[in-house]
């Protein structure tokens, strides 16, 4: 049996690194993953702050190709706007920061995008992804996943395996973070867009029309933040310093012996 | 440890050669290719240029999206204009027979249009949405003269590498590169879902340029200059748009 991944030793990767004894000391997260976690989280905060400021120059939502403030909405958000054109019932208008928010929206865009490929092209390459993310076949079982869930609705403190492996429901949240709700946001994104919608039509026919895309946005974008929120409460809750170290440094710290003994035992684990 | 880093000291050294070579030779390319922005130097320039860069690769030649007549949107938003002032009353006070369009700048024949003459021309009618960055849209017909057939009329030099467009409202002028110039959906528009171009809706001459948002689409055209530098006009940032913190280029 390989060391998985989350044993990776400084500096090696692959075969070489299940070729050597393991002396040396195992990270729980590769350098790869750190970095990219950390590019995405900055440009995901970029992207929800100037994605509001935008949002709030037409916080009116609507479905198929069209929409603007003579048409009938599919929902309002009941908030004051930026632009004076816009009827909120609120008395004011706040001021309008769109200019450096579409600039900076569209720029984390890219980075969050290209961030997104070379961590795909990693987790494929390494299996990073078939290790730490795809559940085992007895974890999807009905009993398991009961017994997952049951023990995050008791909000049971996770134990000292879970700080060198993720659970179940932290994988499945995972992947439908990274292949579903990422894929989405960037899709619903680009339709909003005149040029992509010229060269790619059928992308935005497929969701609806130009107006739906802009509304499915805002609800991709919404999901992400409920993940975000649940996300930073789950590391406080697992231990936040400890969390926080492993995904800047790799090493998680703490009771080493501890940790020493529970690796061990993880990889007698068949 | 010392052969590791000795070995990492050169590829590391290498890599950095390499990179930087790709980035010069990617940044001499990209300017001949024009696949620059004037704005590429502002604060949020560099995702800027990667939009431009990638759309004038991927989608130079793409058509915007036509639309069936039924679903023209019944109620259009023409959205504030500024005050227009008595000298536009005027113009609008004699059916704007006195509104001219000049064209001037890199042109062998540089002229000025009336707006009969302006629909003597060849016409080109399209059924495209028009959307604004803050997020409303709607679909019209549009018809009017394409840019390219004036372009061709004045005698563009080959050197011309940007249109600037300018309205009867100082404070808005625009311009846009050949691509978008040249492409044929691209029009000095006329009339409006049948009719003549409403003044709400930028009547009597707006340049519709459908596959970006609708601040492209400047109201109210009195001037279009042929030129193959934007360097000395304004802040040197290619238009009004920049200057007031928003991209030139607004195809997203």
């Amino acid at each position: 049996m390989g060391v998985p991944a989350e044993f990776e030793m400084p500096g090696q990767t692959g075969a070489r690194a299940r070729a050597m004894p393991r002396t040396a000391e195992r990270l729980r997260h590769s350098a790869l993953v750190r970095v990219t976690h950390w590019l995405t989280a900055l440009s995901f905060l970029a992207l929800l702050v100037t994605g509001v400021e935008i949002l709030i120059s037409h916080p009116r939502f609507y479905w198929g190709e069209t929409g603007n403030v003579n048409m009938h909405p599919l929902f309002t958000l009941h908030i004051p706007s930026s632009r004076d054109t816009v009827p909120t019932g609120y008395g004011y208008v706040l001021p309008d920061q769109n200019g450096w928010s579409r600039y900076l929206h569209f720029e984390a865009a890219w980075l969050a995008v290209l961030t997104g490929f070379v961590y795909l092209a990693f987790g494929f390459f390494n299996g990073h992804f078939r290790r730490n993310l795809i559940p085992a076949r007895s974890q999807l079982s009905p009993k398991a996943l009961a017994r997952a869930i049951a023990g995050h609705l008791r909000f049971k403190r996770p134990g000292e395996e879970e700080a060198w492996s993720y659970n179940t429901l932290q994988r499945l949240t995972y992947l439908l973070v990274i292949f579903v709700l990422f894929p989405l946001i960037i899709w619903t994104g680009l339709a909003m867009s005149p040029a992509f919608e010229g060269a790619f039509p059928w992308a935005v026919i497929a969701l609806g029309g130009r107006q739906s895309a802009r509304t499915l946005h805002f609800f991709v974008s919404a999901l992400l933040v409920l993940f975000l929120f649940v996300h930073i409460f789950m590391v406080w809750f697992a231990g936040f310093r400890r969390r926080m170290r492993a995904m800047i440094t790799g090493r998680p710290g703490g009771d080493t012996t501890r940790s020493a003994a529970i690796l061990a035992a993880l990889k007698e684990r068949p | 440890m010392s052969t590791i880093s000795r070995r990492r000291l050169i590829t590391t050294g290498l890599a950095t050669a390499a990179g930087v070579t790709g980035l010069g030779v990617a940044a001499k390319l990209a300017r001949r290719y024009g696949l620059i922005p004037p704005d590429s130097g502002v604060l949020y320039g560099a995702g800027e240029t990667l939009t431009y860069a990638a759309h004038r690769t991927v989608t130079r030649h793409s058509m915007a999206r036509e639309f069936s007549p039924s679903e023209i949107s019944k109620d259009p938003f023409a959205n504030e204009v500024a005050p227009l002032g008595p000298e536009f009353q005027r113009l609008q006070q004699g059916a704007f027979s006195d509104w001219r369009l000049t064209v001037d700048g890199m042109a062998a024949r540089p002229a000025s249009f009336s707006l009969a003459e302006l629909s003597s021309f060849p016409r080109s009618t399209q059924i495209t949405f028009i959307a604004c960055e803050e997020g409303w849209s709607y679909i019209a017909e549009w018809s009017g003269v394409p840019l390219s057939h004036i372009l061709d009329r004045v005698g563009a030099l080959p050197q011309v590498r940007y249109v600037v467009y300018r309205s009867f409202q100082p404070d808005w002028w625009e311009s846009i590169d050949m691509v978008d110039a040249l492409h044929p959906q691209t029009l000095l528009t006329l009339g409006m879902n049948g009719g003549e171009l409403p003044v709400g809706f930028g009547g009597p001459l707006r340049l519709r340029v459908p596959r970006q948002l609708g601040y492209k689409s400047v109201k109210y055209i009195t001037r279009l200059t042929l030129t193959d530098s934007l360097k000395g006009l304004g802040k040197g940032l290619g238009s009004a748009s920049p200057e007031g913190g928003y991209a030139w280029y607004a195809g997203i």
